[in-house]
């Protein structure tokens, strides 16, 4: 499976994806924004940072990058796309994703280890999971806090494009599990056709016992499936 | 021609950094304070006689880039 990794200016967990995408038998290459051209690949991958030093707005200047036009061509003719943390924000920026993500409720950055729950995993990213499963994902980031308007969310409840929901370590999906506000604890998002996912957690960051856990490694495997 | 745009949250999207402000400024004893909302302001200058195609470029930058629509809302001024 070929995959492309994008770089901005200001992205710094291009790396970590490499190397996690390169662990899982990935045949990976990274593409510099001012490319034009896209390599031939089955998954693209957006990764987290700070594009463009979250200039205008989170994954804003980004959006508009010279690269991005062909992300935008690949992900409508059925290439899976996945965005993680400012991966995600640019998602929305472009509108290959509804939605966008406003600074966290309690205006801080918030750097930890959550647990999310696999809301759908019927899905090319999540079919490794079990349905309900519950993993503990890093999140950072200051703005992660996701929100819509009313039609989004109806859409997304029920044509069942919720990939991930904040919880606690029993599942609960309640505001004290909630880190940074997110409309209804939503932690990532499909589009319609469900090959796109933006998610805040980075499972990249959890492909390791040594420095982590393996919770993320399915949604690689799940790829790969 | 130069332009202003002020580009806020709009009033059903929640606004933390002008609550904060907001309180802030209640406990400094500013106490007829009613609400504040914080925003973005920018001056653009556009090389265009016509006032009329000035102001449909600007709204096209704002519409294309400065607003991100779902969230914000924005007005345009004429400064000169």
């Amino acid at each position: 499976m070929k995959s492309s990794v994008i770089v901005f200016p200001g992205s710094n967990c291009d790396r970590d994806i490499a190397v996690a995408l390169e662990k899982m038998q990935f045949k990976n290459q990274m593409v510099w924004h001012k490319d034009t051209k896209l390599p031939k690949s089955d998954l693209i991958v957006i990764p987290g940072g700070f594009s463009y030093g979250d200039y205008l707005r989170s994954g804003a200047i980004a959006g508009k990058s010279l690269i991005i036009d062909e992300v935008i061509k690949a992900a409508n003719s059925g290439c899976l796309v996945l965005g993680i943390c400012n991966g995600f924000q640019i998602l929305t920026e472009t509108g290959l994703l509804k939605g966008t993500l406003l600074r966290n409720k309690n205006l801080k950055f918030i750097n930890k280890d959550v647990q999310i729950k696999t809301l759908n995993n019927e899905t090319k990213f999540t079919n490794k999971y079990k349905k309900d499963q519950i993993l503990k994902i890093n999140i950072a980031h200051n703005e992660g806090n996701f929100f819509t308007d009313t039609k989004h969310l109806d859409e997304l409840k029920k044509e069942n494009l919720i990939a991930f929901k904040y919880c606690d370590e029993n599942g609960n999906e309640n505001q004290e599990a909630n880190p940074n506000g997110s409309l209804e604890n939503i932690a990532g998002i499909l589009n319609a056709k469900k090959n796109i996912l933006g998610m805040m957690p980075h499972p990249e960051r959890m492909v390791d016992d040594i420095i982590s856990n393996e919770d993320g490694i399915n949604l690689f495997s799940s790829l790969l499936n | 021609m130069k332009f202003s745009v002020t580009v806020t949250l709009k009033k059903d999207v929640l606004d933390p950094q002008g609550k904060v402000v907001e309180n802030t400024l209640v406990n400094m004893g500013m106490n007829n304070l009613k609400s504040i909302r914080q925003g973005k302001h920018f001056e653009i200058e556009v090389d265009e006689n016509d006032q009329k195609n000035a102001e449909k470029k600007v709204d096209e930058m704002c519409k294309k880039l400065l607003v991100n629509l779902i969230i914000e809302d924005y007005k345009i001024n004429k400064i000169s």
